[in-house]
């Protein structure tokens, strides 16, 4: 079985052993990978008019520092994996935007890690991979 | 914050009245003296009535310039008040363009800029000069403000100045100066010159005094007498860390909670209307008797009519100019669309929440009328009506929330404080921009206003509310004669948009993304 992975990045350890993962098995199906990273955005929270005004260069400087920080090292790091390998940054509500970029892009399998914490936060609201095994459009693996 | 505040305020306040309250007292009253001296001149100006009437000029003005975009935009306000709502909701926002100022957050930011004690107090005073009619005027100023704002805010993003470095810089400023240009028309940057005056005093007077000296009577009416100056200097200093210190998180936190206390002032007068149900008719009555009879208020109906107008434009901004400051930062391909979504702003402020504090003050009878002519009485001056506990401004709308439920008046106190310190923020922004249009940005000219607008805070606290209110509503609507001329002349221009935009929605080209 060959086709694109979706791994969801965010540069935590639990990422980096999704990520691993994902490439193995990739390179085993003959597969390509997208490493997806969401920084979290609600277009309904408030902003002060200073902030307002600043909004698009932020959105520059955090894209820029995102690319830098993490995709850049990510795709340094599996250039020789030889597995085909994209990234995508994007804003918005992070399992609900991962789901988007899943039909989006026309994966087949999603890969995400989880840190194991059962925090009360969790527990309460659930978490992103919670959210995820519950509504992917494509089979979802969860790295432990 | 709060908590520091009124701790603060406390503990200064105790010390005040134990050391020198007979030397504090003094120096409030010599304030409010220099203060009613040197702007006197001014407030005349504005509100000269035209030969032989009592009607001032000004308010003519701005329901002359609301009517004719009414009509000129064919009742845009009504037409396109779905399409607004869907548009702030995002269904015709681009999602990769996520992380950009959404049109729900430029409203959001805005409306915390006009929400604020114009709602509270200055219905107070409108309702107790010109009697349960004002509100009959003041919704009817509401509603065609609609068309003002629309105007407005659809230039401010059409000319607002787009930086390299991806900052904006939005306003009246801006559309004047190009906007007369592209017309080839000449005096736009003498115009642009002149409102920015006007914004400058607008912030330190209606977005900055007025708040100082309201959030201080409140807090006064909660916590017993002393003098103002100390509220100003703890309010002063809360706003230095925040626009000097760049102390965003203060002001983020606000930001949050002023939507809530907004949804929860609302809820409380809804609960207060219900609970006195058996009198809405009565009350709705009066409004409607009032705003065509006058009730036996000072000037009769034109002194309802007056005060209902005053007060809509104080509140909502329409025509001022200022909200096309604040919505100028929105990402959008389309200037009309922050139009359309600012068209809802003088619809929840003055419509919905101003109409809830007149209601609450009618209902629960805290103006004295006499029983045999149903008129209302008027104090011993012969302008204001006599209320039951000789109330006015916020203390008037206190009373009137406290009737039903007593501890009420803690809340108020917390809305009143935060709402205050919001437009403060905001006014202290757009009173920046108008700076900064005038002298050039830099951090020392920037640091010189902020410092200004902090110590007008301590005035503003410690003068008595009669020279303050007339300051603060002359420099505001000083913006308006500015900017309403610009508007006429720019509005062709925003016809052209609205047609281009509506023709394209119809044929589908303009779709919606969810």
């Amino acid at each position: 079985m060959s086709g694109k992975f979706v791994v969801a990045y965010d540069g935590s350890e639990a990422a980096e052993r999704a990520l691993d993962f994902a490439v193995a098995k990739a390179k085993s199906q003959g597969g390509s990978i997208l490493v997806a990273h969401i920084l979290e955005w609600s277009p309904y929270s408030f902003l002060t008019p200073t902030e307002l005004e600043e909004r698009h260069k932020r959105r520059g400087e955090e894209l820029a520092r995102a690319e830098k920080a993490l995709m850049g090292p990510v795709t340094a790091r599996l250039a020789d994996s030889g597995v085909k390998v994209e990234t995508v940054i994007k804003y918005g509500h992070i399992a609900n935007t991962l789901i988007e970029i899943c039909n989006e892009s026309g994966a087949d399998q999603m890969f995400i890690g989880r840190d194991g914490e059962t925090s009360l936060g969790s527990r309460i609201f659930g978490s992103v991979a919670m959210t995820l095994a519950q509504s992917t459009p494509v089979p979802c693996t969860i790295v432990p | 914050m709060y908590r520091k505040i009124t701790h603060a305020a406390t503990a200064a306040a105790g010390l005040a009245l134990t050391s020198a309250p007979a030397m504090a007292q003094s120096v409030d009253e010599k304030v409010n003296e220099m203060f009613a001296k040197s702007t006197g001149w001014f407030v005349n100006f504005i509100f000269s009535p035209f030969p032989g009437t009592s009607f001032p000029w000004i308010v003519m003005w701005l329901v002359v310039a609301a009517t004719v975009f009414t009509f000129y935009f064919m009742f845009i306000q009504f037409r396109a008040f779905p399409h607004s709502i869907s548009l702030v909701k995002g269904d015709y926002s681009d999602p990769n363009d996520a992380g950009e100022v959404s049109h729900f957050q430029a409203l959001a930011t805005a409306l915390s800029g006009t929400v604020g004690l114009g709602n509270i107090a200055g219905v107070a005073v409108a309702v107790g000069i010109g009697g349960p009619g004002a509100t009959f005027w003041m919704i009817l100023a509401g509603l065609m403000g609609m068309a003002s704002k629309f105007t407005e805010c659809t230039l401010g993003v059409k000319y607002r100045n787009e930086y390299e470095d991806g900052t904006v810089s939005g306003g009246p400023m801006y559309y004047l100066t190009k906007g007369f240009a592209e017309r080839g028309m000449p005096g736009g940057k003498i115009l642009a010159v002149m409102f920015s005056v006007f914004c400058i005093l607008g912030a330190l007077g209606g977005g900055n005094m007025f708040q100082a000296n309201q959030a201080h009577a409140q807090i006064t009416n909660v916590v017993g007498d002393y003098p103002g100056w100390i509220t100003g200097i703890v309010f002063a200093g809360v706003v230095f860390a925040v626009i000097v210190g760049g102390l965003q998180s203060i002001a983020k936190v606000t930001e949050k909670i002023v939507p809530f206390m907004g949804v929860l002032y609302v809820a409380t007068a809804l609960i207060i209307i219900l609970i006195n149900f058996d009198k809405i008719g009565w009350a709705f009555g009066q409004i409607f008797e009032g705003a065509f009879t006058g009730l036996g208020v000072a000037g009769g109906m034109v002194g309802a009519l007056i005060q209902g107008f005053k007060r809509a434009a104080f509140s909502n901004e329409a025509g001022v100019g200022s909200a096309a400051i604040a919505h100028s930062a929105v990402r959008t391909k389309e200037p009309i669309t922050e139009g359309f979504v600012s068209l809802l702003e003088p619809f929840i402020d003055t419509v919905v929440i101003c109409t809830m504090t007149a209601l609450v003050i009618i209902i629960t009878g805290q103006l004295v009328a006499d029983p045999n002519t149903g008129l209302y009485l008027l104090d011993e001056g012969g302008k204001t009506i006599q209320t039951i506990d000789g109330n006015k401004g916020v203390a008037l709308t206190s009373a009137a929330f406290s009737s039903s439920f007593g501890f009420f008046k803690y809340i108020l106190a917390i809305a009143v404080i935060l709402f205050a310190f919001s437009t403060m923020i905001s006014w202290s922004y757009y009173g920046l921009k108008a700076w900064t249009f005038l002298f050039g940005e830099g951090k020392t000219t920037e640091l010189v206003f902020k410092v200004i607008f902090c110590i007008f805070v301590v005035i503003g606290a410690a003068a008595s509310l009669g020279p303050v209110i007339d300051f603060s509503d002359a420099a505001i609507f000083a913006m308006a004669v500015v900017n309403i001329v610009g508007l006429y002349i720019l509005m062709p221009i925003v016809k052209r948009e609205l047609d281009s935009y509506l023709s394209r929605l119809k044929s589908g080209e303009i779709k919606k993304y969810n």
